[in-house]
């Protein structure tokens, strides 16, 4: 009996303690309830390094809000010009335009759904908008198989069809399904079934050909099972080694085409053969940089909390306008993944979830200014995150850098140092800028911190020219002794020895 | 007479102490003339196993030494990870079983060594890895990265003089043709795993039956009870 009650106290005893340690912990996480890793960076090692958030929510617009009737269904894609944002929202077939307000509020300026000179005046599933400098609308009108070019004011001016050029299969139809528009004008065309890359139109409608094909990639064994062990009918069974289509493409500034790939091998990400997010230039060549030890593929781990999600799913990219910082959206985690121009990863954080700054189904990004705008084509919400100060003083410190202002740079890499210990980029912008003061020997550990070879290795033969010329004379001397004392001493025992040998001469006579 | 005993003793422990020594020196004869040095080295009893262990010891401090040691610009050890029993006793087992591996296999098929004799012949042949790995870690310390090539290509070397001194030592021990030794190389590997994969199953084996025992004990001790 007494064993039983003994027993039980011990239970509650344990319940208690049990109990209290996650009230500790609750207590730990942050106050908007957030895990602590909500953002994050990987290190040196690719290790999960919690980090400051470095952007916040600052607000999540529903069609409720906007005052509109039908709320957003299934809104594919977004296009941000100045303070405006168009909406493409697909099932609804219209456009929706947004502006920002001064004061921070977003209000719908107008509906677009139909189109004035052109038959058919209206959209059918639109997938994609592109808005140039003097206000003309891209519309990719999916359906209708074709891309409509209007004035602000909604008349039509041109559309782009399909090519009747015998380079464009003419059995297949043509869906374009995202577009962008250079500054002369040039549409590039991402078209569903077009593998032969994106098509790309002149500023007059004409077709003049294709655009960075992707790569053909097949697996070694599937190849030699298909070509001899496979029979004729078999072999007409079996998809055919095609390239992929890409998944989303964006225009910077300088014209370079970003663009995000979801359909490649998992396992030819390890050694980069499956490059997710490419910068095209003009030929189509792939010339992102990569200059951080892991590429830029988003999550470096695929499985969270023992649940297998798969590599990171990259269906949009922005770039922003002064940095060259481009940000990739991973639908599969609701996740953005923020790169700087030299591929090193500058945080990552979302996730997926109901409350704000997590999503359902994240399916677009684009930037206004250093705030990041993302679609949610489920919710129908856009998200609106403002950089912390945390994530201006990252942006700050390199924009300073690019400047010049290297010493300027350096006191903002302190700072950001201050909010998170574990910033590589941080110890890399302060040690350039000791070794630019030629203070060598800490620029060196500042860039062993962050395992900097490159530019370790430049701290460190700076400081071995002067070490070396401070201690010449040492070392001088030094392999002089080295040199010398053995001779003489050799000199000396044979001396001696010549000496005995007379001396033994003398007595023997 | 205890006197002479005494000194007899003293020189007893003279002698060894100078055949240890003389067989430390006569790695150098092994480095260089190989074919020469691992006949004489187990045949005409010039090495010693004090000596071998020896060699064994500083190679595995070389190992550590260097992942210590080591300039990052040269080496990515995970210093916040590393455990050097660890590590030393994963480059140790490896060899030692391989050295098993290898005497199991060699006594079947006439080889002429016995297990001391091969345990012998490998060490010497890591000799070159301490000989030049251990100055090298130095080396790293005071070269920047894009200097790298004289160092790795010094590395390159290293080993591969380890690798030739490893197949000239069993050929010679085992008086053996360069074909069969090369065919008992890769033998010996497949052995170790078998070596390794019967160890497992021993210590799985014993775990279960520990376990076995002990809830047996339990049962009877909460009948009793």
């Amino acid at each position: 009996m007494t064993v039983k009650v003994m027993h039980r106290l011990l239970a509650l005893i344990m319940t208690v303690i049990m109990f209290a340690s996650i009230n500790v912990n609750t207590a730990q996480a942050a106050d908007d309830g957030y895990p602590t890793t909500y953002t994050y960076n990987y290190d040196y090692w690719g290790d999960v390094r919690e980090s400051a958030d470095a952007y916040r929510v600052d607000q999540v617009i529903y069609g409720a809000e906007l005052g509109l009737e039908t709320l957003m269904k299934k809104p594919q894609s977004m296009f941000v010009r100045n303070r405006d944002v168009y909406v493409c929202d697909t099932n609804n077939n219209r456009i929706l335009h947004l502006t920002r307000s001064e004061d921070n509020v977003f209000s719908l300026v107008r509906i677009i759904d139909t189109i004035q000179g052109c038959e058919p005046a209206t959209f059918n599933q639109p997938y994609d908008v592109y808005v140039d400098e003097s206000e003309n609308i891209y519309v990719a009108d999916t359906y209708n198989g074709r891309v409509v070019m209007v004035d602000k004011d909604l008349n039509f001016i041109q559309d782009y069809t399909k090519p009747s050029d015998a380079t464009f299969d003419q059995s297949l139809s043509f869906m374009p399904a995202k577009l962008v528009v250079d500054v002369s004008g040039r549409v590039f065309v991402l078209a569903t079934n077009v593998n032969k890359g994106l098509v790309k139109f002149e500023a007059d409608g004409s077709f003049t050909g294709f655009v960075g094909a992707n790569k053909v990639t097949y697996n070694f064994f599937d190849y030699i099972w298909k070509m001899y062990f496979s029979t004729k009918e078999q072999r007409a069974q079996q998809e055919s080694f095609v390239p992929t289509e890409y998944a989303n493409i964006y225009m910077d500034k300088d014209s370079f085409i970003y663009a995000t790939n979801t359909t490649f091998d998992e396992y030819d990400l390890l050694w980069d053969a499956a490059q997710p997010i490419r910068r095209l230039n003009g030929i189509g060549n792939d010339i992102l940089i990569k200059n951080d030890r892991y590429p830029p593929i988003g999550d470096l781990y695929w499985i969270e909390a023992s649940v297998t999600l798969g590599p990171s799913k990259l269906v949009d990219i922005t770039v922003l306008d002064e940095n060259e910082i481009y940000v990739a959206l991973d639908q599969t985690r609701g996740r953005l993944f923020g790169y700087d121009s030299q591929g090193i990863m500058l945080w990552a954080f979302g996730t997926t979830g109901n409350s704000d700054g997590t999503f359902n189904s994240a399916i677009a990004i684009d930037h206004m200014g250093n705030d990041l705008l993302v679609l949610d084509q489920n919710e129908g919400s856009i998200t609106v995150f403002t950089p912390t100060e945390y994530g201006n003083l990252i942006y700050d410190a390199s924009a300073a850098y690019l400047k010049g202002d290297y010493d300027g740079s350096a006191e903002k890499w302190e700072d950001v140092l201050k909010m998170n210990a574990n910033y590589n980029l941080a110890f890399i912008g302060i040690g350039r800028a000791l070794m630019r003061q030629e203070h060598f020997v800490e620029a060196m550990e500042y860039f062993e911190m962050a395992h900097d070879r490159e530019n370790y290795g430049r701290a460190f033969r700076l400081y071995r020219k002067i070490w070396v010329e401070e201690n010449i004379l040492w070392m001088v001397i030094v392999l002089v002794a080295v040199m010398i004392i053995p001779l003489v001493r050799r000199s000396i025992k044979k001396m001696r020895m010549e000496v005995e040998a007379y001396e033994r001469n003398q007595v023997s006579k | 007479m205890s006197a002479t005993k005494s000194l007899s003793k003293s020189s007893a422990r003279k002698d060894k102490w100078n055949r240890y020594v003389e067989s430390m020196k006569y790695a150098k004869y092994v480095l260089f003339h190989p074919f020469d040095g691992f006949w004489d080295l187990v045949h005409e009893k010039r090495g010693t196993i004090a000596a071998a262990t020896t060699y064994l010891v500083l190679f595995l401090i070389t190992r550590i030494v260097q992942l210590l040691f080591t300039n990052f610009q040269f080496i990515n050890a995970p210093l916040q990870y590393i455990n050097i029993f660890e590590q030393a006793a994963s480059l140790l087992l490896p060899f030692l079983i391989l050295c098993l591996g290898n005497w199991c296999l060699t006594t079947l098929f006439d080889g002429k060594g016995r297990f001391s004799d091969i345990y012998m012949a490998m060490c010497y042949a890591l000799v070159p890895y301490t000989l030049i790995q251990l100055p090298l870690v130095f080396v790293s310390n005071i070269i920047a990265a894009d200097e790298a090539a004289f160092y790795t290509v010094l590395m390159s070397f290293s080993s591969a003089w380890c690798v030739a001194l490893v197949f000239v030592g069993l050929m010679q021990v085992h008086d053996y043709t360069p074909g069969k030794t090369f065919i008992f190389l890769i033998v010996t590997v497949v052995a170790a795993l078998v070596i390794i994969f019967l160890l497992l199953v021993f210590f799985s084996l014993l775990g279960d039956a520990a376990t076995y025992f002990i809830s047996l004990y339990r049962e009877i001790a909460f009948r009793l009870y």
